[in-house]
C-alpha cells in the first residue's frame, strides 16, 4: 500500500510540477514558447562552465579511490567500529558516501547482493546511502556555475553534517534493526 | 580549497605507494577527467529544459509567490538576501525538488539558486553566508523518499523495501537540521567577507 502510494508521488512530481507551471505560465499571459527558450539558452554554458571545477574535484577522487585509501581507512577503523556494531563493509560506504553518488550506490549494491536482505549491514548501508548528498559533488556543481573558487565553511559545514548523519544512521539502525 | 586540493591528490600518491596500486592512480586522472566531462555533457539537455521551464515559473509569478509564503523561514536562513528577491524562491524550488527525489531537476534549479544568490554577493570569488546556508541544506540532501536505494533494494529481493523510509527520515532530518545549526555558527565565527569595491558595498548597506 505505502508502496504503491511511494510510487505514485515520484511518477507524478514531474507531470505535476509542469503542469502548474505552464498552466499559471499561460493564465498570466507569458509569451511560454518564447521564455522557455530564452531560459534554457544558458544550459550549454553553465554546463560547460563546470566543467573545470568537475575536473579539479572529479579527478581528485577518482585518484584518491584507486589508491586504496578508503580501503586502508576502513581496516584501520575497524577495531573502533565493532564497538558500535558498525560491519566493516559498511565503512567504504562511509567514506565514499560524501566523495561520489554513482560509486556510494555501487559499494551499497555490492553489500546488498553479498549479505543479502535479512543482513545488518545492508541495512545500514541502505539508510545511510538513502539519508545523504554527495558533498563534494554538490559543492564542485554548485559553487563551480557561478565561478566561486573559495569555499570559506561551506566544505566543513557539509562534512560534519554527514559526519552526524552517518552518527545518526548507525544509532537509529541500532535501534530497530539489531 | 587549496590544500584540500593539495592534500587529495598528495594523499593519493602516498597509498598509491603504500598499497602498490600507483599505476591505477595514474589511471585514476584520466577516468575522472573523462567522467568529469561527461557529466557536464549529461546535465547540457537537462539543464536546458529546467532553466527554460523556471524562466517560465520566474515570468509568471510562480517563484515569487513561492518566495512569500516561506519568508518567514528566509528571513531567518537568508538574513542577507532582500525579501522580494527571486532567489529565495529558486532555493525553495531547489529544496522541493531534492526533497521529492527529483535529481534531474534539482540540480539545474539549485545551479540557478546560486546564480540569484550570486547578485546579492558581495566577493564574487567567494562564497557568501547565504550561498554557505544553502549548499549546507543542499549536501544534507533531504530527501522524503530514497527511490534509488528502494529500487536497489527490490532488485535483490527485500521483502518490504518500505521500512527503511521512516529510518531514513530521521536520519536525514536529523543531519539536515544540524548542517543548518552548523552554518548558522560558522556565520557567527567565520572571518567576514571583504567586499570588492564600493558599488558592493552600498549594495550590502541596502541589505542591512
Amino acid at each position: 500500500m505505502l508502496q504503491q502510494v511511494i510510487n505514485l508521488i515520484s511518477l507524478w512530481a514531474i507531470p505535476l510540477l509542469l503542469l502548474v507551471i505552464l498552466t499559471v505560465g499561460l493564465i498570466k499571459k507569458v509569451p511560454l514558447y518564447e521564455a522557455f527558450t530564452d531560459g534554457a539558452k544558458d544550459g550549454f554554458k553553465v554546463a560547460v562552465n563546470i566543467i573545470p571545477y568537475l575536473v579539479a574535484i572529479i579527478v581528485c577522487i577518482s585518484m584518491l579511490r584507486a589508491s586504496g585509501f578508503i580501503e586502508s581507512t576502513g581496516q584501520i577503523l575497524s577495531p573502533i567500529l565493532k564497538c558500535f556494531h558498525i560491519p566493516v563493509d559498511t565503512v567504504s560506504v562511509m567514506i565514499v558516501r560524501s566523495l561520489s553518488g554513482s560509486a556510494a550506490l555501487g559499494v551499497f549494491s555490492d553489500i546488498a547482493k553479498n549479505f543479502g536482505a535479512d543482513d545488518y549491514a545492508t541495512k545500514l548501508a541502505a539508510v545511510m546511502v538513502g539519508s545523504s548528498e554527495t558533498t563534494f559533488y554538490v559543492l564542485a556543481v554548485y559553487f563551480g556555475a557561478v565561478g566561486i573558487s573559495k569555499f570559506r565553511y561551506a566544505l566543513i559545514t557539509g562534512l560534519l553534517a554527514d559526519f552526524i548523519g552517518i552518527a545518526a544512521a548507525v544509532a537509529v539502525c541500532n535501534f530497530m534493526f539489531l | 580549497m587549496n590544500y584540500i586540493f593539495y592534500f587529495l591528490i598528495v594523499l593519493s600518491i602516498i597509498f598509491g605507494v603504500i598499497n602498490g596500486r600507483l599505476q591505477e592512480v595514474v589511471n585514476g586522472i584520466l577516468s575522472g577527467a573523462e567522467l568529469s566531462v561527461k557529466v557536464a555533457f549529461s546535465l547540457i539537455g537537462i539543464m536546458a529544459f529546467w532553466l527554460g521551464m523556471m524562466k517560465i515559473a520566474e515570468k509568471s509569478g510562480v517563484v515569487a509567490f513561492i518566495s512569500k509564503i516561506i519568508k518567514p523561514a528566509a528571513r531567518k536562513l537568508f538574513n542577507e538576501i532582500p525579501e522580494n528577491s527571486p532567489a529565495i524562491g529558486d532555493v525553495t524550488m531547489a529544496f522541493t525538488a531534492n526533497a521529492f527525489g527529483l535529481s534531474n531537476a534539482a540540480t539545474p534549479i539549485g545551479i540557478k539558486a546560486m546564480e540569484e544568490l550570486q547578485r546579492h554577493n558581495v566577493d564574487k570569488k567567494s562564497a557568501s553566508d547565504a550561498m554557505c546556508m544553502f549548499l549546507a541544506m543542499s549536501t544534507a540532501g533531504f530527501q522524503l523518499i530514497p527511490a534509488t536505494v528502494i529500487a536497489v533494494l527490490v532488485s535483490i529481493g527485500y521483502p518490504n523495501p518500505s521500512e527503511i523510509i521512516a529510518p531514513t527520515l530521521v536520519v536525514t532530518s536529523v543531519a539536515f537540521l544540524s548542517a543548518i545549526f552548523i552554518a548558522k555558527i560558522f556565520q557567527k565565527f567565520w572571518q567576514p567577507q571583504k567586499a570588492e569595491n564600493k558599488t558592493d558595498n552600498k549594495i550590502k548597506a541596502e541589505v542591512c
